[in-house]
């Protein structure tokens, strides 16, 4: 066995170094009913070339967005991640290191965080963000626990333009605490009026931001509104690359915002692990969830790192934490430092343009296939369209063609049967006019 | 001090922001075509402040800052609870395969047959080596898996009409179980240790009633004990109607000898990223599905997966489900991680990691108990835990202990954790260790524990760690006047 160095000989020696006769005797506590006499009924070791054999099948049953026309987003976007990222978090002194508990041996690892921090309060406009949460979702759900510390209040409103995934995760994490929850009804064509559900006992209004449908909206009077009445503004950020080029939630008066930073440095990996990013004033810092690194000196007064404010986490407080996070998504968080270091100011404000002027292709030319009706006047790089028959029939069509059109709205909210026609499409800066055109044309065959 | 600041292999490194030129780019794209935005006039006319580098300057950067951590790949990381064992690269290698690290979650079903098999051997191996019935995938790391297994039993619970109050955790539980529970709207109350370092029975009963929701209960338990009363515990929790939660967070002690199902387990969340090696990151990701008994199964969150006409579907609407914890199904890269590892291991090598693990940590124990003062007598299962009674008179801590073993190149054992043993050291060795690596790490302890006791001991300890690449770090003041990000010098447009 390749990962195990204990020789039978040495195996001998500590057991009788320990003073017993058999390993057996180490599990004398184990009650004699639920002791496994033999192995369980499964596969016995295998090598690596085994092992990789049965990898390669399963993958080989799976059609990878690489290299097919691919314009699905709602949430997880195929983007290009630099090679030097993937070859850099890899290095074992990042990937199989624990959390920083012992900060004079764990320099690498928070310096990176606090670098993390630094970056996703600058793109969000905010003043302090932690070391990151699990993602976007359930970064979603710990904002409004916190924005209902913060307010005392126990109600928050959710927008019919957040990803219907993200409002669910919400509504089970109020579920069993005590708060409610008003979702607005799905709002395609970005028009709902958020602010009129504002009353005395709300806590925070949640909106997206471009919104699930693309949308691209002012949210300062937003803001405005929900501060007038005592409530916070969160708002959440499914894709990271449009902050490149869009105005900072932060700059809108947002409170709390949050993100999903798959985009930048995370493959795909169908759906996970992704990166929750949780940004705030500083005034509500002590009311934030998650990990947090800062800044001091040692000893000898060179500068360090450590992580920090720790009364709030669970391992001290107990009950009484903010939040019961502990593991989070160190290794995808320092994937996206990298990748943002990498681009930087210049680099990514470009990526969003490509991304912004794939999507302006994209709609335009679709806008010309019969049977297509292209629903945003704003979009950043995703858009929604309004087939002349079930989106779903036409995504498993095109599919057939090793084409992944976009995501129907229906596969998030099958109970909205006015949805039904409704497709969400993407593009990115991986987008080649000809897998538009591919697009365009196999959509026009299955739609008339 | 040299002239430039670095250490012979240790430099010092800038922050990124302060290696920052304008208009400088690590990454090249093609140039924006340029024209009319469909932005609505939100586009962003300042700066956000992010730095200029090039492409080496990045890496060298990131090598640098690596070169300042501790790792399993460097040396043993015997941080109790925690199980830092190999991460094996095979794992990386499959993780990055076309056709699974590039799969989109919202591919229509026909594409992503091969992953969704994948899930569901993975579900296979799990449930099998638990004995439980179900799995539910979905949790992002232990924690998010406890919310899981607590929401279960709750839906389980108002199924029936009575959702109960109160949630019953041992003093020596990890804080993530109170924190679990008192997000789900329980009561949490506290069950103290016995002298022997389990969970006191009698006190159990008294506090049992139709008001307990659950009992959550570590076994192997952070004292690093089996608890061998636990089938009574169960029956006792079933008896009032209540579940027995399974902090699966020690599973590495008994994977292959022992299947918690057969324990009177009901929920149980498995780190992947302890017990099946895929790696900790720097704190994460990691992975936390839950296994459930045939009661709780029906609610558990979504998605899940069903066998229909032979083939492993994945369900994401269903009415009895309690809802979902997350945007999208798991975390997938590291469920092709743990089962790499399980399927590289087998049923026959994961039994071998249990004995292993368990030897290991026994073997250390026997070495040390003359030096250092174990809290309770063995055999110990996967982790040994001491007290600071050794230490007494000395001015010699627990802490200082840890900070000394850095100077001796190894990573300090988990401190001050179970908080129901004194000056708590617990020292998890994992399977992965050598005799040879295990007899240094006893060789550098001993030596500790005779200088502990030497003429101005505690000084020159309260100075260690003197060899890592940071002296003791100011914690008080980092919290007391907390600086969190990095801001320019003077003020610019682009400070917010």
């Amino acid at each position: 066995m390749r990962y195990l160095p204990l020789t039978q000989e040495d195996r001998r020696a500590m057991l009788a170094t320990i003073g017993v006769a058999s390993i057996d005797d180490l599990f004398v506590d184990v009650p004699p009913s639920a002791r496994l006499a033999a192995p369980v009924d499964l596969p016995l070791h295998q090598g690596e070339i085994e092992v990789e054999r049965t990898f390669r099948a399963f993958a080989a049953q799976n059609l990878g967005t690489t290299g097919v026309p691919c314009f699905l987003g709602a949430g997880a976007y195929r983007h290009h991640v630099p090679a030097s990222v993937d070859a850099l978090i890899q290095r074992g002194e990042f990937l199989t290191s624990y959390t920083p508990y012992q900060p004079e041996v764990s320099q690498g690892t928070l310096q990176a965080l606090f670098e993390f921090q630094t970056m996703v309060a600058m793109m969000t406009g905010m003043e302090v963000a932690n070391a990151s949460m699990y993602d976007g979702a359930s970064a979603t759900a710990e904002a409004v626990l916190m924005a209902n510390r913060v307010t005392r209040r126990t109600r928050a409103v959710l927008s019919g333009g957040l990803h219907p995934h993200y409002r669910d995760t919400v509504v089970t994490y109020a579920r069993y605490s005590d708060f409610r929850i008003e979702a607005l009804p799905l709002d395609p064509e970005g028009r709902e009026d958020l602010a009129a559900r504002l009353d005395g006992d709300t806590s925070c209004l949640v909106v997206q931001y471009p919104g699930f449908f693309g949308h691209v909206r002012d949210l300062a009077p937003l803001a405005q509104k929900a501060h007038a009445a005592g409530a916070l503004l969160v708002v959440v950020v499914t894709e990271a690359v449009a902050l490149g080029l869009l105005e900072t939630p932060g700059a809108m008066g947002a409170d709390i915002v949050v993100a999903e930073g798959q985009s930048l440095g995370i493959p795909l990996s169908f759906g996970g692990p992704y990166l929750g990013l949780f940004a705030t004033r500083d005034r509500y810092v002590r009311q934030m969830p998650g990990r947090i690194c800062g800044e001091t000196t040692d000893a000898e007064g060179r500068r360090g790192w450590v992580l920090t404010l720790s009364t709030r986490e669970q391992h001290i407080r107990r009950e009484k934490a903010t939040s019961n996070i502990c593991t989070n998504s160190g290794l995808c968080a320092l994937a996206f430092t990298i990748h943002l270091a990498l681009l930087g100011e210049a680099g990514f404000e470009r990526l969003a343009r490509l991304n912004h002027e794939a999507a302006i292709r994209l709609a335009d030319r679709l806008a010309s296939v019969k049977g297509v009706e292209v629903v945003n006047d704003t979009f950043f790089n995703e858009l929604t369209l309004r087939l002349a028959r079930p989106a779903a029939l036409a995504v498993d069509a095109l599919a057939d063609a090793r084409i992944l059109a976009g995501v129907p709205v229906s596969r998030l909210a099958p109970e909205d049967k006015a949805s039904e026609n409704l497709l969400l499409v993407a593009a990115t800066e991986l987008t080649t006019d000809q897998e538009i055109e591919a697009l365009a044309t196999a959509l026009g065959g299955v739609l008339s | 001090m040299t002239a430039t600041g670095h250490r012979g292999l240790d430099h010092e490194e800038p922050l990124l922001f302060e290696q920052d030129e304008p208009g400088r780019t690590g990454v090249d794209l093609p140039a924006p075509k340029g024209g009319q935005d469909r932005l609505g006039g939100r586009a962003r006319t300042r700066p956000l402040g992010l730095p200029g580098l090039a492409e080496p300057q990045v890496v060298r950067h990131f090598t640098r800052l690596s070169q300042r951590n501790y790792a399993i790949d460097a040396g043993m990381y015997p941080l109790g609870s925690c199980t830092m064992k190999h991460n094996p690269r095979l794992n990386e290698r499959v993780a990055r395969l076309p056709g699974l690290g590039d799969l989109h979650p919202l591919q229509p079903a026909k594409t992503v047959r091969g992953a969704v098999a994948l899930m569901h051997t993975l579900a296979h191996w799990l449930t099998t080596l638990c004995g439980m019935p179900a799995v539910a995938l979905s949790p992002a790391a232990g924690a998010h898996g406890e919310l899981c297994g607590l929401m279960t039993i709750r839906a389980a619970l108002e199924a029936r009409g009575d959702a109960r109050k109160r949630v019953l955790v041992p003093e020596s539980a990890h804080g993530t179980n109170p924190a679990t529970a008192a997000q789900c709207g329980y009561a949490i109350e506290s069950i103290p240790a016995t002298a022997r370092g389990r969970v006191d029975l009698a006190a159990l009963k008294a506090k049992l009633d139709g008001s307990v929701a659950a009992l959550m209960l570590t076994n192997p338990n952070t004292c690093g004990l089996f608890e061998d009363e636990v089938q009574e515990a169960a029956r006792l929790v079933h008896q009032v109607g209540g579940f027995f939660y399974g902090d699966g967070a020690n599973f590495n002690a008994i994977v292959g000898r022992v299947r918690p199902g057969d324990l009177g387990v009901d929920a149980m969340h498995i780190n992947l990223h302890k017990t099946f090696s895929t790696p900790h990151g720097g704190g994460g990701p990691g992975s936390g599905p839950v296994v459930l008994s045939e009661a709780l199964a029906p609610f558990a969150p979504l998605p899940h997966i069903v066998v229909r006409d032979g083939r492993p579907r994945l369900v994401e609407h269903d009415g009895k489900a309690f809802g979902r914890i997350r945007a999208f199904h798991g975390q997938m890269g590291m469920f092709i991680r743990a089962l790499a590892y399980m399927m590289s291991h087998g049923a026959d090598g994961l039994r071998q990691v249990a004995e292993d693990s368990v030897l290991n940590a026994n073997y250390v124990m026997a070495a040390l108990k003359d030096d250092f003062t174990p809290a309770f007598p063995g055999p110990c299962m996967h982790e040994c835990l001491f007290d600071d009674r050794s230490l007494k008179d000395t001015g010699v801590t627990t802490l200082d202990i840890a900070k000394a073993l850095i100077d001796e190149g190894f990573h300090p054992m988990t401190i001050y954790f179970p908080l129901v043993v004194h000056g708590a050291l617990l020292v998890e060795p994992t399977e992965t260790e050598s005799k040879a690596t295990l007899d240094e790490f006893i060789g550098a302890m001993k030596a500790l524990a005779r200088r502990a006791h030497e003429e101005g001991a505690a000084e020159r300890f309260h100075a260690a760690p003197t060899l890592a690449p940071r002296r003791r770090l100011d914690e008080t003041t980092a919290a007391r006047k907390p600086v969190l990000r990095w801001r320019p010098a003077t003020p610019s447009a682009a400070a917010e």
